[in-house]
């Protein structure tokens, strides 16, 4: 699956085998209270099921100063 | 996992409330948060006119979005900083968002009012861009309300936001800023307007995925300055807590604000004057503002008398 990384510097990555969201989160060390993982035009809970197939977006919702 | 008011797929779960929703009942979990803010805390009445601080943030986006979908008489103020970049997209966003939505949006410069932006700013007053930067906002918020009439100031300040700044307080013991912090701000001085946070029990994630939904663009990336900030820290320790034990953040800032704060507010006996400079309300006899610009209209007397603004990258 291809997955777009905006934490919030863009980059992208190529990962093979179906997996949950959340266990996307933890491979990629991402807390799931701080991102928000987008297929298409949805919005994604940590159960989701993603495939080789998928382009999933991971966008940081942290904003601070 | 299903949205828990109908059989919809959820879009977003939200753990400390052992609930998830799909995307039209997420819309509505949120609104009802702004009204039940706004009736509990007594933020605001529909008579009343809105002045809400617009950053081209997720935020302050989506506070303008449902005060305008309530109803309620509410109008944009921008600053543009002048840092570089971010600013000029954060100034876009903001004209765009008002223009889909028909809204009044007042922009204002730091460059017109203080002859630099805030990178400038920050070397001149040898302080973090981040202090020269809300010493502006805050003061600037008020005097244009007051200014164009405006009965109350909303900010979209969140529920991480709130429990950072509370994280940071606590740890340095910073009891006038306890006392001070509060989601609903009342007038203690005739020149000083009403402040409100009404999403001050959402969390940034559900901030911006109401954003997402709604289909609001909004400026993603980082302010520039705002790297290395302690309130990053403390709401990246705080999300590792909430992880572990959903709903940490609420308790903590919620109980604050039940358990502590009044207690807080009772010892608290501050008089405040009005600025002889400006006639702004101050603790003492000039305000921290008006210090702030005489500093730099005397850097630019000295070193840039033809306008400083051409230096300030």
């Amino acid at each position: 699956m291809d997955v777009i990384i905006r934490n919030p510097v863009r980059r992208e990555l190529q990962l093979q085998g179906s997996r949950r969201v959340k266990q996307l989160l933890k491979e990629l060390d991402l807390n799931p209270e701080s991102h928000i993982v987008i297929r298409g035009e949805s919005l994604l809970t940590g159960d989701e099921m993603l495939r080789d197939q998928d382009r999933v977006e991971i966008l940081s919702a942290i904003s601070g100063g | 996992m299903r949205c828990i008011k109908c059989p919809v797929k959820a879009s977003v779960e939200l753990r400390r409330h052992n609930s998830s929703f799909c995307s039209p009942h997420y819309l509505e979990f949120v609104r009802n948060q702004l009204a039940r803010n706004v009736k509990r805390l007594r933020m605001f009445a529909p008579e009343d006119r809105i002045l809400v601080a617009i950053s081209g943030g997720k935020d302050s986006l989506a506070l303008w979005d449902l005060l305008l979908e309530a109803g309620y008489s509410a109008v944009g103020l921008h600053i543009q900083l002048g840092i570089g970049e971010y600013s000029v997209r954060s100034a876009e966003v903001s004209q765009d968002f008002a223009q889909s939505r028909g809204a009044e949006l007042i922009e204002f410069s730091l460059d017109q009012e203080l002859g630099m932006g805030v990178p400038l700013l920050s070397r001149v007053l040898r302080r973090p861009p981040c202090s020269g930067c809300g010493l502006n906002k805050r003061y600037l918020f008020n005097k244009i309300a007051l200014e164009r009439g405006f009965t109350v100031v909303a900010t979209g300040h969140n529920l991480d936001d709130e429990a950072a700044t509370l994280m940071g307080n606590v740890l340095r013991w910073q009891r006038e800023q306890l006392a001070r912090q509060s989601p609903s701000l009342e007038s203690n001085h005739p020149q000083m307007v009403r402040k409100v946070k009404p999403l001050y029990t959402l969390t940034e994630r559900e901030t911006a995925s109401y954003c997402l939904i709604r289909g609001i663009d909004y400026v993603v990336e980082e302010c520039p300055n705002a790297k290395g900030a302690h309130s990053l820290l403390y709401k990246d320790i705080l999300n590792r807590i909430e992880t572990e034990s959903p709903g940490t953040k609420q308790q903590f800032f919620q109980g604050f604000l039940a358990r502590m704060r009044p207690a807080l507010q009772r010892e608290q006996t501050v008089d405040l004057l009005a600025c002889e400079e400006c006639g702004q309300p101050t603790t003492g006899e000039v305000c921290s503002y008006c210090r702030m610009k005489d500093r730099v209209q005397n850097y630019i007397a000295v070193n840039a008398p033809n306008g400083a603004s051409r230096r300030d990258t």
